[in-house]
C-alpha cells in the first residue's frame, strides 16, 4: 500500500473511532437524549394536531396535523443534531480531553467530521423515532424520498456544525444552552413548522425570508407532502451555502486554536 | 540522531508574562532526559508547544528530524504524552480510553484492542479494563495515563510530573516499567519535582528557570559540580564536645547525632581518622540531603539574585 493509501486509512480509522465514541456516548444515555423527543413531539402531536388542528381545518390542502409532520420532524432533527456537538464537544474541553484529539497526527477536518458526524449521527436517529412516533398520528406519505432524505442529512449537517462553533466559543455551561434558548427555539419555531408563511401579511413574510430555519422546513415539507412556501432550488442553495460558511468557518476556529489552545 | 531539537523557542501569554524566553534544548535519541525547575518556570509550556497544545510565539521545534511547522502529523506521530492533569473522559471504561487513543493515531481496533491488553496488563490494569475511569485511584490514573501513551508506541515519550501524588511503592513499580521503556529504545523526557526520580533515572539534565535553561549537562557531570555535601553520623556514644578536623565544618546536632560538611578535595577516610582519634565512633551514615535537589535549589537561587540585580541596575 502506497504511503497516501496508509495516510488516508488512518483518518479513516481516526473518523471511525470519533464518530463510533460520539454515537455510544449518546446511546448510553438514551433517556435523556432520544426518549425527550419523541415525548415531546407525542404532545406536539395530540395538542397542537389532534386537540386544536381539529379546529383549525386544512393547510394548504392537507389536515392541519398532516400539515406539522415535516415541521416538527425537522425540529427535532435541528436541537438534536445542534445539542449532541455544543454537549460533547464543550465537554470535551472542559475535562480536557479533547487534547487527546489535538495531539494526534490528524487534521483538524477529521476531528470535526467526527464530530458534526456523531450530531448527524443523533439528528437521524432522534428523527427516525420521532417519524414513528407521528405515524400514530397522521397519515405520513413521502412525496419524495431524495429531497427528504437530502434535507434531512443537511440540515443536520448545518446545525451540527452550528453546535461546534457554540462549543468552541463556550466557556461554561450557560454559554452552551443561550444559543439553543434564544436563538434556536425562536428560528425554529417562527421558521413555518407551525403555519404558512403565506397566512403572513406581506412584511413579515418578507421577514420570515431571512430565516434560514423556513428554507429547511419547507424543503423538508416539499419532500413528505410536495408542497413548499420556497422554490425547491432556493432552500437547497441557502442550506448549502451555510453549510460551506459553517465548515470553514469552523477550520479556522481549529486551525488557529480558538478555545482549544493557549 | 536527535530526538528532540529546540531552537530559540518562544511564548508569551495573550497579556500575561513571557513563559519562554529563547530556549535551545537538544535531546538525543534514546535517551532518558530530566526537565526540571520550579513551578512557573516554563516546563509545562515547553512540553505543550512540543505536543502541539500550545501555539509557540517564535523559534523552531524539531522532532527526529521533522519540523513541528512543516510537518505537524509526522512530530505528532512520533511523541508520546503523559500530561501533568488527569485528561481523560472519566466516565469512560479504561480500555476504551486507550483503544480509542490508539484510533486516533490510525490504528485499526483489533490491533488496539491487541496493545491496550499488553500494555494495561504491564501496567496493573488489566482488571480495572471495564471500570469507569473516575473510580480508579490516583495512581491508577497516572498508569492509565501511561498506558495511553504508549499505545501507538511512540518513539519520544513526554511525562509531566507522573509520579505526583503517587505512594512510594507504586512510583518505585512505575520507575522499574520506564525503565524498561527506555531500555527497549524509547527515548523519554522527564519532568518531575521528585529530584530523586531525576537523579536515578536520567543521565542528561537541563534546568529551566524563568523561561530560560539555566543548565544543561549530563546528570554525573551535574553533579560533580557540587563543591560539597553534607552528612549526618550517627556515633555509638553521646558527643560530649566537638572535635575540630581540618577541612570539615562538624555541628552537633544531637547526643548522638552529627553533621558534617565535607568538600569535593576531602574524603571521607580523612573525617574518620579524625573522628577516631578524638575517640568517636561511628556507626552510620547518610546523605543529609538529596545531591540534585541542593544543585537545583542553588541554581533557582543564582536565578533569583540575577534577576534582582538585573532590576537593581535598571532602576
Amino acid at each position: 500500500m502506497s504511503h497516501q493509501a496508509d495516510r488516508f486509512a488512518a483518518y479513516w480509522t481516526a473518523f471511525q473511532t470519533i464518530l463510533t465514541k460520539e454515537v455510544l456516548r449518546f446511546a448510553r444515555i438514551w433517556v435523556q437524549t432520544v426518549l425527550p423527543p419523541a415525548i415531546t413531539t407525542a404532545l406536539y402531536f395530540i395538542i397542537f394536531g389532534k386537540l386544536i388542528g381539529a379546529q383549525i381545518g386544512d393547510m394548504e390542502g392537507f389536515r392541519y396535523i398532516d400539515f406539522i409532520v415535516p415541521g416538527l420532524i425537522l425540529m427535532s432533527v435541528i436541537s438534536n443534531s445542534y445539542a449532541n456537538v455544543v454537549s460533547s464537544f464543550y465537554n470535551s474541553k472542559f475535562q480536557h480531553h479533547i487534547e487527546e484529539l489535538l495531539i494526534a497526527p490528524l487534521p483538524n477536518w477529521i476531528i470535526l467530521a467526527g464530530f458534526v458526524s456523531g450530531g448527524v449521527a443523533r439528528g437521524v436517529v432522534v428523527g427516525v423515532v420521532v417519524t414513528i412516533v407521528s405515524m400514530f398520528f397522521s397519515d405520513l406519505a413521502i412525496h419524495s424520498y431524495g429531497v427528504t432524505l437530502l434535507v434531512f442529512v443537511l440540515t443536520s449537517i448545518l446545525f451540527a456544525l452550528g453546535g461546534f462553533i457554540n462549543a468552541v466559543y463556550a466557556n461554561s455551561f450557560d454559554d452552551i444552552s443561550i444559543v439553543p434558548t434564544f436563538i434556536l427555539v425562536p428560528l425554529t419555531y417562527l421558521g413555518g413548522v407551525f403555519y404558512s408563511i403565506t397566512l403572513l401579511p406581506e412584511f413579515w413574510q418578507n421577514v420570515s425570508l431571512a430565516n434560514p430555519v423556513l428554507y429547511m422546513v419547507n424543503a423538508f415539507r416539499y419532500g413528505l407532502l410536495g408542497v413548499s412556501d420556497i422554490p425547491l432550488w432556493v432552500a437547497f442553495l441557502i442550506i448549502i451555502g451555510f453549510i460551506v460558511v459553517l465548515f470553514g468557518f469552523a477550520i479556522y476556529l481549529l486551525n488557529r486554536g480558538v478555545g482549544i489552545k493557549t | 540522531m536527535q530526538a528532540l531539537s529546540i531552537k530559540n523557542l518562544q511564548k508569551t501569554y495573550k497579556n500575561g508574562p513571557q513563559a519562554l524566553c529563547g530556549i535551545d534544548l537538544e535531546v538525543d535519541e534514546g535517551d532518558f532526559f530530566a526537565l526540571l525547575g520550579p513551578n512557573g518556570a516554563g516546563k509545562s509550556t515547553a512540553i505543550g508547544v512540543i505536543s502541539s497544545l500550545v501555539n509557540k510565539s517564535g523559534g523552531t521545534v524539531k522532532v527526529f528530524g521533522h519540523d513541528l511547522d512543516k510537518a505537524p502529523e509526522a512530530v505528532k506521530a512520533c511523541i508520546g504524552l503523559v500530561p501533568q492533569e488527569f485528561n481523560f473522559n472519566m466516565f469512560e471504561p479504561v480500555v476504551e480510553i486507550v483503544v480509542n487513543q490508539a484510533g486516533y493515531y490510525g490504528i485499526p481496533r483489533k490491533e488496539a484492542y491487541r496493545r491496550a491488553e499488553v500494555y494495561l496488563k504491564q501496567l496493573d490494569l488489566w482488571e480495572k479494563r471495564h471500570a469507569e475511569a473516575r473510580s480508579l485511584s490516583g495512581g491508577m490514573k497516572r498508569r492509565l495515563m501511561i498506558a495511553r501513551a504508549l499505545v501507538h508506541e511512540p518513539r519520544l515519550l513526554i511525562l509531566d510530573e507522573p509520579t505526583a501524588g503517587v505512594d512510594i511503592e507504586i512510583r518505585h513499580s512505575m520507575w522499574q516499567f520506564l525503565k524498561r521503556i527506555n531500555e527497549q529504545g524509547t527515548t523519554i523526557i522527564l519532568t518531575t519535582h521528585y529530584l530523586e526520580e531525576a537523579e536515578s533515572l536520567c543521565r542528561n539534565i537541563a534546568i529551566i528557570n524563568r523561561g530560560r535553561i539555566a543548565e544543561r549537562a549530563a546528570m554525573g557531570e551535574m553533579l560533580r559540580r557540587l563543591h560539597q555535601q553534607s552528612f549526618v553520623l550517627d556515633t555509638a556514644e553521646p558527643v560530649d564536645s566537638l572535635p575540630t578536623i581540618e577541612g570539615f565544618d562538624l555541628e552537633l546536632t544531637e547526643s548522638c547525632v552529627l553533621e558534617a560538611c565535607v568538600t569535593r578535595d576531602k574524603g571521607l577516610t580523612e573525617l574518620f581518622d579524625g573522628l577516631r582519634q578524638a575517640g568517636i565512633e561511628v556507626v552510620s551514615l547518610r546523605n543529609k540531603q538529596n545531591r540534585l535537589e541542593q544543585l537545583f535549589m542553588d541554581m533557582v537561587a543564582n536565578g533569583r539574585a540575577k534577576d534582582a540585580d538585573q532590576q537593581g541596575a535598571g532602576q
